[in-house]
């Protein structure tokens, strides 16, 4: 089935917590909606779900209307951010429980069960309360019981939030798999960008309750439509300069004067802002056309792998992401190279206006 | 299009709409009609207007009857909130002593209120009650079925011990919703007891304390059985609040009008005073900021 | 401020432990030098917040010392160790303004007025809160919450430690970065002794200067991000630490030569003498390998590739085992079947999950 919200506005009181969203989920189809939180994700969850009527606006299931049905005669699952299970069954119970409801025929039951406890790997759960188990694996009980229930509609909110880092990166990993023999449309919200990179699928950016942008994720990630929607969809986050161009070249302040190659050449002259990701502020001068600035150190992380370079410009306050161990002394100046070729170029209006060529592998 | 969910939801409703219909709004409306007529009896009435009002608001009887209620609801008001949060206070917050705290505290709310009454009145014969025949062994003179002061301690004394457990465990829900952190951070920050009530306690109990008022004042405003049982409104009139006052009116001397229309006003007189608490105690600035 | 050293020191929550999986926390000895910035990493239930509540002094050890600049603290109750802590969730006092929040420590503590003023004035300036003195406290968002109550632990002078646990919790990503970096400039500056609890790798490792790893109430290796990195003691670290994870691979070890499966990888050292009858292993790190089409290398499947913007994970195959590889953002994938070439130098050779040095 598909889900399409057509101009959904949800307002209370004053206040407008959704602003005319149009959206199309196809059939087993992964939709990350990404925003910080307040910026409306939860609602259109709760809008798509039919757990809270539009102000305005459409909500159709495979082109039928269902604007006015609640959730109950939906067919929806819901996973959120807390661990919510029933505390006196036993895992097999709480996964079944769904089924029970439906009065599926006892048979029937004991197989989506075990099926779905297999997927997540909770079959030596079974006997066990959900006071007994560790947070991941109440999440994974959750999840099972939303897997079992084979609704079209899966909405997950937040649901690793709750969890380890490492648990975090394992299931984040499996959850697409899981989910994508169902057919089922899945919206899985975050506020982490580098989790909706690892979940792939479609990513719709939200912000104050405006969808800025949908398409593929790593779409958006590499032609964000505009400032608002880099800005969201960058871990660690994007770096801005503003820019004047003029005569084949871009003056930033601090006086580096940046060649016009790549998105930048075939622009009008003119102000503009340029964008850049931190992996693409080098220590080490990378091609003929990169210009180098001159910056202060303000503060360096390092994670043993990678150091993040925090540095203060004319231009503004950057990060520099590089590889290895670069300890650098808080306050110490630091030359640093900017590749025009990687520049993401917005207009006045904060509109994109040029963005890096994707590199050649795309997969 | 923009109307949510349909409408046939409000059928749901209708039962509990004929229920409260039965309950209240009928037997209401009787009153008010009861209130602006007069009757001799044998279902024939006369149009009285406001004149029962206008009598009642005048009658000397009634203002000493308000003012005795007053005094008791805000004697027990006084007792019984701090007596709760103290009490609360004091109570374990793990291990075997909750269960067995909380028993005891619900205890006194399990017996009904006649029987309260009955207790207390054998609790303070000076013959053969225990606190009555101490009392006097002692050397005081307590006699509150001809002394006025010993009455009104004893009434005080009893819905004290009858309801000060449910302030107990009103409060004692509100400070287990306090999340251990709090504690941490107080006692680190070198917060001293009083400190930590008067910032971390008191503002987190704040919302529960609002509904133990609530439902306190209420209580005690329209109190009836335990001081009927206990002194019958005496001595003289001394415990005789509006309750008792309003059965000797309509079912003593059955002055229908005039009791109908104390009714009608000592209702007003609830509804207002529980509408003044309710918007003093949450008259809280960060309410009006929005965003939590 | 305060050297912190922990002597000994275990914890049971049971009243009389006899097997090793009755200790929250296995005996341990660490010492943590004044002014350093410390990180306890590991996963859920592996005694990281018992080992900090001891520090607190909300829970008393069952055995072993806790000494402060060498004085003994182990039964000093939490408020008169001076110390501060920020709570995974932000604890601030509602009814105070920022101001009266920051000046309570000191309050209690009788310093004058003026004193006061001066130092919350100085603390609110490092921590960018000035313009938000006089606002409530309650009003302000989680992270100006968690500033205020790091400052509650900056504003006194006699402060022995700062203890974080999980402070970045409840904060969105964007905002992460920039009190992350904000933490550690105040570090500097401050030279206070900081020890943050989390699991996030990421938090622990940009933090601190030496991260102790602990897994079930053990500590399995105390070292610098690099040396966790780069040397991981132990294959829990190896697994862990790094974004995916080590790949750990069953092997039978001749020399200087690794046999994996049936592909044999040549290691930068020689292992003459492994222990007998011991479980070896091989740990590569996905960032230690490159994928070419062919020659020499781990003969892999690829499932799928992940393209996570700045860099790729190719999720494969070898053999019976799931192995990850990570490419740079523009390198080609050569096809469905690859092999996969680690640097010899970045293979680790493990007997029993603990690290074998090797012989030059």
């Amino acid at each position: 089935m598909s889900l399409t919200l057509q101009n959904v506005t949800k307002k209370a009181g004053a206040a407008t917590h959704i602003s005319d969203v149009s959206i199309e989920l196809a059939s087993g189809s992964l939709n990350v909606l990404l925003g910080p939180t307040l910026a409306g994700k939860t609602t259109l969850m709760r809008l798509m779900a039919g757990l809270e009527a539009p102000t305005s606006g459409r909500v159709l299931f495979d082109g039928k209307d269902v604007t006015g049905v609640p959730v109950q005669k939906r067919n929806v699952a819901m996973v959120y951010q807390q661990f919510i299970n029933y505390p006196s069954l036993s895992v097999y119970e709480n996964i079944a429980s769904p089924l029970r409801v439906a009065g599926l025929a006892k048979a029937e039951i004991d197989t989506r069960v075990r099926e779905a406890a297999a997927l997540l790997r909770l079959e030596p759960m079974f006997g066990r309360t959900p006071l007994e188990l560790s947070g991941g694996q109440q999440q994974r009980t959750a999840l099972a019981r939303a897997l079992v229930k084979r609704a079209p509609l899966v909405l997950l909110d937040e649901p690793l939030a709750n969890l380890d880092y490492k648990l975090r990166e394992e299931l984040r990993e499996e959850l697409p798999k899981i989910f994508s023999a169902s057919g089922a449309v899945l919206v899985y919200a975050t506020t982490e960008p580098s989790e909706a990179l690892q979940l792939g699928g479609n990513t719709a950016t939200l912000d104050r309750g405006r969808m800025t942008q949908f398409g593929r994720t790593i779409d958006v990630y590499r032609r964000p439509v505009d400032r608002i929607t880099a800005e969201t969809f960058s871990d660690p986050p994007m770096n801005f300069v503003s820019a004047e161009i003029g005569a084949g070249v871009a003056r930033l302040p601090g006086d580096v004067v940046l060649p016009c190659r790549g998105p930048l050449s075939g622009l009008p002259d003119g102000p503009v802002t340029l964008g850049f990701r931190p992996n693409h502020l080098h220590l080490r001068r990378t091609d003929g056309d990169t210009a180098s600035v001159h910056a202060k150190v303000a503060v360096v992380e390092i994670t043993g792998s990678e150091s993040f370079i925090h540095v203060r410009h004319p231009g503004g306050d950057w990060i520099a992401l590089t590889h290895g161990v670069h300890e650098l002394k808080p306050g110490s100046p630091v030359e640093l190279y900017l590749d025009p070729h990687h520049m993401f170029v917005f207009g006045a209006d904060d509109r994109l206006v040029a963005a890096p060529k994707p590199t050649a592998a795309a997969a | 299009m923009d109307k949510p969910f349909n409408n046939r939801a409000w059928f749901l409703v209708l039962p509990v709409f004929a229920l409260v219909a039965f309950s209240a709004i009928l037997p209401l409306m009787t009153v008010v009609n009861y209130s602006v007529q007069d009757t001799f009896g044998s279902n024939v009435f006369f149009w009285a207007g406001t004149d029962w009002y206008v009598q009642l608001l005048n009658s000397e009887r009634f203002h000493q009857a308000l003012g005795r209620q007053l005094m008791f609801s805000a004697i027990v008001l006084i007792i019984q909130i701090p007596l709760g949060v103290v009490i609360a206070l004091c109570m374990p917050r793990k291990g075997w002593g909750v269960p067995v705290c909380l028993v005891l505290m619900a205890l006194p709310l399990l017996i009904p209120w006649n029987v309260v009454g009955t207790i207390w009145q054998v609790f303070g014969r000076g013959d053969i009650g225990l606190l009555g025949y101490t009392l006097n062994r002692m050397g005081f003179s307590y006699n509150y079925v001809n002394d006025v002061g010993d009455a009104w301690l004893t009434i005080i004394a009893m819905d004290v011990w009858h309801w000060t457990s449910l302030v107990v465990l009103l409060a004692y829900a509100g400070l287990r919703s306090i999340p251990e952190a709090y504690y941490h951070a107080a006692q680190i920050d070198g917060a001293s007891r009083w400190s930590v009530f008067r910032l971390i306690q008191l503002p987190k109990m704040k919302h529960v304390l609002i509904i133990a008022v609530l439902l306190r004042f209420m209580d005690s405003f329209m109190i009836y059985t335990e001081p009927f049982v206990l002194t019958g409104g005496g001595p003289g009139n001394s415990t005789t609040f509006l309750s008792i006052d309003l059965v000797k009116l309509a079912l003593g001397q059955f002055d229908l009008g005039p009791a109908a229309a104390m009714s009608i006003v000592y209702f007003l007189v609830i509804l207002l005073l529980s509408w003044v608490f309710y918007t003093v105690m949450t008259n809280d600035p960060d309410r009006q900021g929005g965003a939590a | 401020m305060a050297a912190i050293t922990l002597e000994r020191l275990a914890h049971s929550y049971l009243p009389n432990p006899r097997s090793d999986a009755d200790y929250a926390l296995k005996p341990l000895d660490i010492t943590w030098r004044d002014g350093g910035a410390y990180a306890l990493l590991g996963p859920s239930g592996c005694g990281k917040t018992t080992l900090l509540n001891i520090i607190s002094g909300l829970v008393r050890p069952s055995a072993g010392r806790v000494l402060f600049d060498g004085t003994d603290v182990t039964h000093t109750p939490t408020e008169s160790r001076n110390i501060a802590q920020v709570f995974q969730f932000p604890v601030v006092y509602d009814t105070m303004s920022v101001y009266e929040n920051l000046a309570f420590p000191l309050k209690n503590r009788g310093l004058s007025r003026s004193a006061t003023d001066a130092r919350v004035r100085e603390i609110a300036e490092m921590l960018g809160l000035t313009s938000d003195l006089e606002r409530r406290a309650a009003r302000l968002t989680a992270d100006a919450k968690q500033k205020i109550s790091l400052g509650r632990g900056l504003v006194r002078a006699d402060t022995n430690a700062i203890l974080f646990d999980e402070p970045l919790t409840v904060i969105d990503p964007l905002l992460k970065w920039e009190l992350r970096a904000h933490l550690k400039q105040l570090h500097q500056k401050v030279g206070r002794t900081m020890i943050y609890v989390t699991h996030d790798q990421t938090e622990a490792m940009t933090f601190a200067d030496t991260v102790v790893v602990m897994y079930d109430g053990g500590v399995v290796q105390i070292g610098t991000p690099a040396e966790l990195f780069l040397r991981p003691a132990h294959t829990f670290v190896g697994y862990f630490i790094g974004s995916p994870g080590m790949n750990v691979l069953p092997a039978r070890v001749e020399g200087d030569v690794a046999h994996v499966g049936g592909t044999a990888i040549k290691l930068a050292r020689g292992y003459p003498d492994l222990p007998p009858g011991q479980r070896i292993e091989i740990g590569i790190r996905p960032e230690d390998m490159r994928l070419k089409a062919s020659g020499e290398g781990l003969p892999i499947r690829i499932g799928r590739v992940d393209d996570i913007g700045r860099i790729k994970i190719a999720r494969a195959r070898f053999e019976e085992h799931d192995i990850n590889v990570v490419v740079p953002e523009d390198a080609i994938i050569p096809g469905e079947t690859a092999k996969a070439v680690p640097a010899p130098e970045r293979v680790h050779v493990y007997a029993d999950g603990h690290l074998v040095e090797g012989a030059a």
